[in-house]
């Protein structure tokens, strides 16, 4: 049962996205400027903070209904660092670290960059390159490094710490997914003050990468669902031949293979926020970014051919949606990454140990 | 948004049933071999039902009354994926455990129950599903089959085809004409039939691998008591449509070509290749999802609600998980397909082959039901 409180946030949402993310604004974005007036009213509203827990200022929402708002996200191509803020004040809350408003994104997203800290003039120097951050280019950073010294207090060695890098303190490297959102690699050498860092608890890089699996997979269930709505919409109104062509079988039958696709996102973006909300197991959240990485290419495909030329034109609002499923498949691992996670660990569980496997996960 | 609801399933605490099941299985089926679990939910066993019944496995979710044991939904699902997961022989009780029972339980009449719903659960009264017909095969409402009334009941004649376990079964729940065949859905009815009524006629009808599970079940002016209505005259368009969402729902929809992916793992071993261990994965990653809507539904069906939509979503989906995995797993083990191999991949693999184009077409075709999904997403 999904709480009051709940309910009204994403109807609340839903109202906000729906006034503020036309296409004209999504055109703005996506030829490269920051829509600050949305960021505000997306900030106004509290939204950066659901998946902070009450205690650190947050509304204290259950974790897999605050990630619904991920959902729409996706459902609304919103061109903001909406699902990176929520994610990234979660991380700072759960280090003990000050949440600083304004837009956040998360580095490392690559598991092989590798960030380090060490301890430098009472405060720390963090080093490394972080590749294809999200809105790097415009979002503090926080960044989730290992510590390089012997740091010999409570024996923290290879600990890792997480660090707020104000926006603006790396070398920026600016770059784009398919949909024009900044996926932009940050060079770090900055000196950080010492309240900015802290031991991060439970959180190490791999975890970052499995939350941000979790949350493409999150809004790539909400993309999917809105572009199985458009698409069924697009065949109701387009004639061809004196009807609907949605009247004809043969596009019946793309549609619903496209509206299975979009179920299974769903459930597997349910499978993933579950798991966020349990703790962050690896195996399910796994599973949905593949399965939404998959559901994602032959949606996009069957929508396409549904929406004929008119969707293929930049007019069209599909190209929003299709686009960011493209790119969000390959981000924080695509199904190849994935599905060789997934193959080693039932390997280890063995032929007789695949079934306790799915049943556990 | 969503066109297309799929709600969480119910969380209920399973673990210690799921355990008990484990344990019976594993002492049941020691001896059983790969090849003979991968029949899946085609494997018959009379003796293996009763004990099922005896352990109180069968119409779990029924009215004590009846010889139920009013478990939840969720429940009796932990007992089916169990039981396909190890490739138990469970076809005997099947369709009475999934549909036929339910159906007896919605529209049967008092008599119709007591006397048939304890003898389901106990293991020991075995269902067929009458109503394909030679010349009624997605289009069920075509069906020519009838039942004309008769002082003190029914006059049955026509022709039912593919009727798994006929051969088997006691009972037949028999879809047939009972009006005009203009009024296409109205006229139509559902009975209750002991097939050792005289005028039965069963043949044996084997599949591409030479198998004997279908046959055909020939009416010649069979008499059928007016007891034997099952549910309103006239109402078995709209009785049939429900029995549906049971039929096309369950942890069957996706496994039954489990054993494959099992003796895969097993082929591939400990260190499997990055491509081979990638398509493993991918295919565990669809089974998950595909548990998790089956189990939605199941939820749903718990709540009463009739999610015939959602059903045939999982249904077709289902169907394509597991028509792929044969043709996954022989790319990447080197093997021939051969029943009478040794090695259990080679035995395994040829079973599935065999098999797998029944999937798409029993319990409503691929094409039947992404027609019900077209139509649930109002383009028809």
């Amino acid at each position: 049962m999904v709480s009051d409180t709940s309910q009204i946030l994403v109807d609340t949402a839903t109202r906000l996205f729906e006034e503020q993310f036309t296409a004209r604004q999504r055109v703005t974005a996506e030829s490269g400027q920051w829509l600050d007036a949305q960021w505000q009213a997306v900030e106004d509203m509290g939204l950066p903070l659901a998946l902070v827990p009450e205690e650190a200022g947050g509304f204290g929402l259950p974790v897999v209904e605050a990630l619904d708002l991920i959902r729409l996200v996706g459902a609304f191509a919103v061109p903001l660092p909406l699902a990176e803020t929520m994610l990234a004040n979660r991380i700072l809350a759960n280090a003990g670290l000050e949440l600083p408003g304004g837009p956040l994104t998360l580095a490392p997203v690559r598991p092989e960059d590798r960030l380090t800290l060490v301890r430098r003039d009472g405060g720390w120097l963090l080093s490394g390159t972080a590749h294809r951050v999200p809105w790097g280019r415009v979002a503090a950073t926080v960044v989730l490094a290992r510590c390089d010294d012997p740091c010999d207090d409570a024996g923290q060695d290879g600990q890792s710490f997480a660090a707020l890098v104000p926006a603006g303190q790396a070398g920026t490297a600016p770059d784009v997914n398919l949909a024009n959102e900044p996926r932009d690699s940050l060079r770090f050498e900055t000196l950080l003050p010492a309240e900015s860092v802290a031991p991060s608890p439970g959180i190490a890089p791999a975890e970052l990468h499995a939350l941000g699996a979790a949350v493409r997979s999150i809004a790539m269930a909400g993309a999917l669902g809105r572009v199985l709505a458009m698409t069924t919409a697009y065949a109701n109104e387009r004639s061809q031949f004196g009807r609907p062509i949605g009247k004809f079988q043969a596009i019946q039958q793309h549609l619903a293979v496209l509206a299975g696709q979009a179920a299974a996102a769903r459930a597997a973006g349910d499978i993933a926020a579950e798991a966020v909300a349990q703790g962050g197991a690896l195996l399910p959240i796994a599973a949905a970014k593949l399965r939404c990485g998959e559901a994602a290419g032959v949606a996009a495909a069957i929508a396409h051919q549904v929406h004929g030329a008119m969707g293929f034109t930049h007019e069209h609002s599909l190209h929003f949606f299709t686009k960011r499923l493209w790119s969000w498949r390959d981000e924080f691992g695509g199904e190849g990454e994935w599905g060789r996670l997934i193959g080693r660990e039932v390997a280890r569980a063995g032929a007789d140990g695949l079934w306790p496997l799915v049943t556990a996960a | 948004m969503d066109l297309i609801a799929f709600p969480p399933p119910p969380d209920t605490d399973v673990e210690e049933l799921r355990a008990e099941v484990r344990a019976f299985l594993a002492e049941e089926l020691a001896t059983r071999r790969p090849q003979d679990r991968s029949r899946s939910w085609s494997g018959f066993d009379a003796e293996f039902s009763r004990k099922v019944g005896q352990r109180g496995w069968i119409g779990m979710t029924w009215p004590k009354r009846y010889g139920g044991h009013e478990r939840s939904a969720l429940e009796r699902y932990v007992v089916l994926e169990e039981m396909l997961a190890a490739g138990a022989p469970v076809a005997a009780h099947w369709f009475a455990d999934r549909q036929s029972g339910p159906l007896l339980l919605k529209v049967g009449t008092e008599e119709q129950r007591r006397s048939i719903l304890p003898r389901i659960t106990a293991g020991e009264c075995f269902f067929c599903i009458g109503m394909s017909e030679p010349d009624s095969g997605s289009d069920l409402a075509a069906v020519r089959t009838r039942a004309v009334p008769v002082d003190g009941g029914f006059i049955v004649n026509g022709t039912k085809l593919w009727t798994t376990y006929a051969h088997h079964a006691h009972y037949m729940i028999l879809f047939c004409r009972t009006g005009s065949a203009d009024e296409r859905h109205g006229g139509t009815s559902q009975f209750l039939v002991d097939l050792k009524t005289p005028g039965i006629t069963i043949r044996p009808i084997a599949d591409l691998a030479g198998e004997h599970h279908f046959n055909e079940v020939v009416f010649e002016d069979v008499f059928l008591p007016a007891t034997s209505l099952l549910g309103q005259l006239g109402d078995g368009w709209n009785q049939v449509v429900g029995e549906l969402a049971f039929e096309r729902s369950g942890p069957e929809r996706f496994l039954s070509s489990f054993t494959l992916l099992v003796e895969l793992v097993r082929a591939l071993g400990p260190s499997p290749s990055d491509h081979a261990a990638a398509a493993v994965g991918r295919l565990t990653a669809h089974l998950l999802v595909l548990r998790r809507l089956s189990r939605s539904v199941a939820g749903m069906l718990q709540m009463g609600e009739n999610p015939a939509l959602q059903a045939s979503l999982v249904k077709d989906l289902g169907a394509i998980f597991e028509q792929e995995i044969p043709d996954i797993a022989r790319q990447l083990v080197d093997a021939e397909p051969s029943q009478q191999s040794t090695r259990d991949f080679c035995a395994v693999l040829a079973h599935t082959i065999l098999n797998v184009p029944s999937f798409s077409l029993r319990g409503g075709t691929r094409e039947i039901l992404r027609g019900i999904i077209a139509r649930g997403l109002g383009l028809r």
